[in-house]
């Protein structure tokens, strides 16, 4: 089950930077006797075009690491870096810039403006970067096109099963380009059918596009379509899934 | 985010909730409505002021008193002085006032910048009456250089050997004339009363009627050739001292800075002189008219400060709502100054709306109020716009307003703009 990433140097090619390193992190909540330790010294590399699932229960600290991988939050010791650059020796407006440009979040929740249309919910990070209104407009229905939702651009947020909600974030996290993408239980919210709908645009994102996919899950069955999954237990990484073998 | 996208998407989001939105730009609208009716009571007054100042009087004179010391409380009898006379005064019963001789007349000529000195005689006409019909009291104003009103005829001839008057149009029908036309050019005959008691009569020929205003009390304005004739008429068989002492002089001036009015002035208070222009004199009623604008005004600020914190209501009501928002857009890369300045341009724009609103329904209301005010209970006053509204006040008002909304917008959108995307999408 727990394939290695293969190895370039193996397969012929000079060894690649690493789009995500990360070394030793660590992270805590709270002080004193009230202190949380979500992480305790996770390393990993993750290369370009990789599809990797954290794995783990409620608290095992695998949306902190997934966190902290995005760029969302800073370790409290050990480093990151991104296309080997040192996450830390970024700053304010460079670190959004990065973030916006190079990642795409899909979350379980949606997050959708209710209020706003598809295509405004949509290029919403396109206008964070500050892309003209005309540019936004055919970058937003291009990728609308792409998950074959062009005709519901003009409609709310709000009016849309949870699967064609699922679809338009993810719609929203590609219309960047974003070379990863980052889901935090992308099926949690979905039935099965639904759900297995959206994995298959993942998936097929990851291996037609070569975006690299970081996903959190507690879900086995998503998890093992994964080349690579990384478990993790109270802060730590485990090297074998220990819960589904017992 | 571009400046424009963070303003449409402030706008957007302003109208997201609707009813509260409306509430607080109703809060607003109260106070930017008062604040520019209060302003535009003030601009229509002192307008209204400045033009009556205009009516009555040149600029560019003095009214010149001695300097009286005697009447500082306290500071016991007052050694007499032969040089100095005093006669009864208006006022307070028992007040007194220096007066001028023909020497005190020379001394304020000589100060630098003075071009003419002239003594105020006080003159008390008995009655004006035309070809024969009815006679009635008259007042004259002595005011050299008055510049009144008109609404018929022209201007004194200051110049000219002929007796001229300006008539107040309070006049016209009871002399006996059938409109304000007909009066321009009539000659009128004026009573006066001389020292011993006889009367005698001066011809005058009317050279235009004066509209009725706030400040002219009813008295007719006089040329000069007028004022000495009544002089003449009055003084006959007086006693010389008499004759040749006044109460006040008028010490006319080239048209100056108001710096150079200000050392007039001082160089005529160190020779013993109070001098006054005619806007010292009515810039009291100025004075009184602003300070009850400002009260006024102050009610509209308290009024906008409450409203303020109706949008810091608004808007942290709005903050906590959209904090998932906030955070997905600060993990899509929105920096913390965007964040803060998408809630401080909506805060800026609610204010906006409301102050615009406000303004607008002011100036219609106010100029309906303020037309119908001109025809009916203040008609007498001609020229009177209780409420004007100049467009630089109102912008003002505006601008106030929404900078008070921005104020009141900066608590919410700093707690936005320090949110953590984390605590936003952290949903375990």
């Amino acid at each position: 089950m727990n394939t290695p990433p293969p190895d370039p140097s193996e397969i012929g090619f000079p060894m690649p930077v690493p789009i995500l390193a990360a070394r030793d992190l660590t992270k805590s909540y709270g002080r004193g006797p009230d202190r949380f330790d979500a992480l305790k010294g996770v390393s990993l590399t993750i290369d370009r075009g990789d599809s990797v699932a954290i794995v783990g229960k409620s608290g095992s600290g695998k949306s902190t690491l997934m966190h902290l991988l995005a760029l969302l939050d800073t370790p409290d010791g050990g480093t990151i870096d991104v296309d080997g650059t040192e996450a830390r020796s970024l700053a304010g407006r460079r670190l959004n810039a990065l973030r916006n440009s190079m990642f795409g979040f899909v979350f379980q929740q949606f997050f959708l403006n209710p209020s706003s249309s598809v295509l405004e919910n949509v290029v919403l990070p396109l206008k964070i970067a500050g892309v003209g209104a005309k540019e936004r407009r055919a970058r937003g229905m291009a990728v609308l096109e792409q998950l074959e939702l062009a005709d519901k651009a003009k409609n709310k947020g709000a009016n849309l099963s949870g699967g064609q909600k699922q679809r338009v974030v993810i719609a929203r996290a590609l219309v960047n380009n974003p070379q990863v993408l980052f889901a935090d239980e992308p099926t949690g919210n979905l039935d099965t059918a639904t759900g297995r709908i959206v994995e298959d645009i993942l998936f097929g994102l990851n291996r037609d596009h070569g975006i690299t996919l970081i996903t959190v899950t507690h879900d086995h069955d998503l998890a093992a379509r994964f080349a690579r999954r990384l478990f993790i237990r109270d802060g730590v990484l485990i090297p074998t899934d220990e819960e589904h073998a017992a | 985010m571009k400046p424009m996208d963070i303003l449409k998407t402030a706008v957007t989001n302003s109208f997201r909730s609707k009813l509260r939105t409306s509430l607080t730009i109703l809060a607003i609208f109260v106070g930017a409505f008062t604040l520019t009716i209060t302003n535009g009571l003030g601009t229509g007054i002192s307008n209204y002021i400045d033009t009556q100042i205009a009516a009555v009087g040149s600029s560019n004179a003095f009214t010149v008193t001695k300097t009286d010391t005697s009447g500082t409380p306290g500071s016991g009898p007052q050694k007499y002085d032969p040089a100095s006379r005093r006669v009864a005064a208006g006022g307070r019963p028992g007040s007194t006032a220096l007066v001028l001789a023909q020497s005190d007349l020379d001394a304020i000529g000589r100060i630098s910048g003075i071009t003419g000195v002239s003594p105020v005689t006080r003159l008390s006409p008995d009655y004006i009456q035309w070809a024969g019909h009815d006679k009635y009291q008259l007042s004259v104003s002595p005011l050299a250089g008055a510049t009144p009103q008109l609404d018929a005829g022209s201007g004194l001839d200051e110049a000219g050997s002929q007796p001229q008057l300006i008539l107040p149009s309070s006049y016209v029908a009871p002399l006996g004339f059938a409109g304000e036309a007909q009066a321009v050019g009539q000659d009128t005959v004026i009573g006066i009363t001389d020292a011993t008691g006889k009367a005698h009569t001066v011809t005058a020929r009317i050279a235009g009627v004066q509209q009725s205003a706030l400040l002219s009390a009813g008295g007719a304005f006089i040329n000069k050739a007028l004022s000495t004739a009544l002089a003449d008429a009055q003084d006959t068989g007086a006693p010389a001292a008499a004759k040749t002492t006044w109460t006040a002089a008028t010490a006319t001036f080239a048209p100056s800075s108001s710096r150079q009015v200000q050392d007039m002035k001082s160089k005529l208070a160190a020779a013993g002189y109070t001098a006054q222009t005619l806007d010292d004199r009515i810039g009291t009623v100025r004075t009184v008219i602003n300070g009850i604008i400002g009260v006024l005004d102050a009610f509209a600020v308290i009024a906008l400060i409450a409203a303020g914190f109706g949008i810091v209501n608004t808007l942290l009501m709005s903050v906590q709502e959209r904090t998932r928002e906030i955070g997905l857009m600060k993990a899509m890369g929105m920096g913390s100054g965007s964040v803060f300045a998408l809630f401080s341009t909506e805060a800026a724009f609610i204010g906006f709306l409301g102050s615009a609103i406000g303004s607008a329904a002011a100036i219609g209301l106010g100029t309906a109020v303020s037309g119908a005010l001109a025809r009916g209970p203040l008609s007498d006053l001609a020229g009177l716009q209780i409420l004007a509204f100049a467009p630089l006040s109102v912008a003002a008002v505006i601008l106030l307003v929404m900078a008070i909304a921005f104020l009141a917008g900066t608590l919410p959108a700093w707690r936005a703009a320090r949110q953590n995307p984390i605590d936003a999408l952290r949903y375990e």
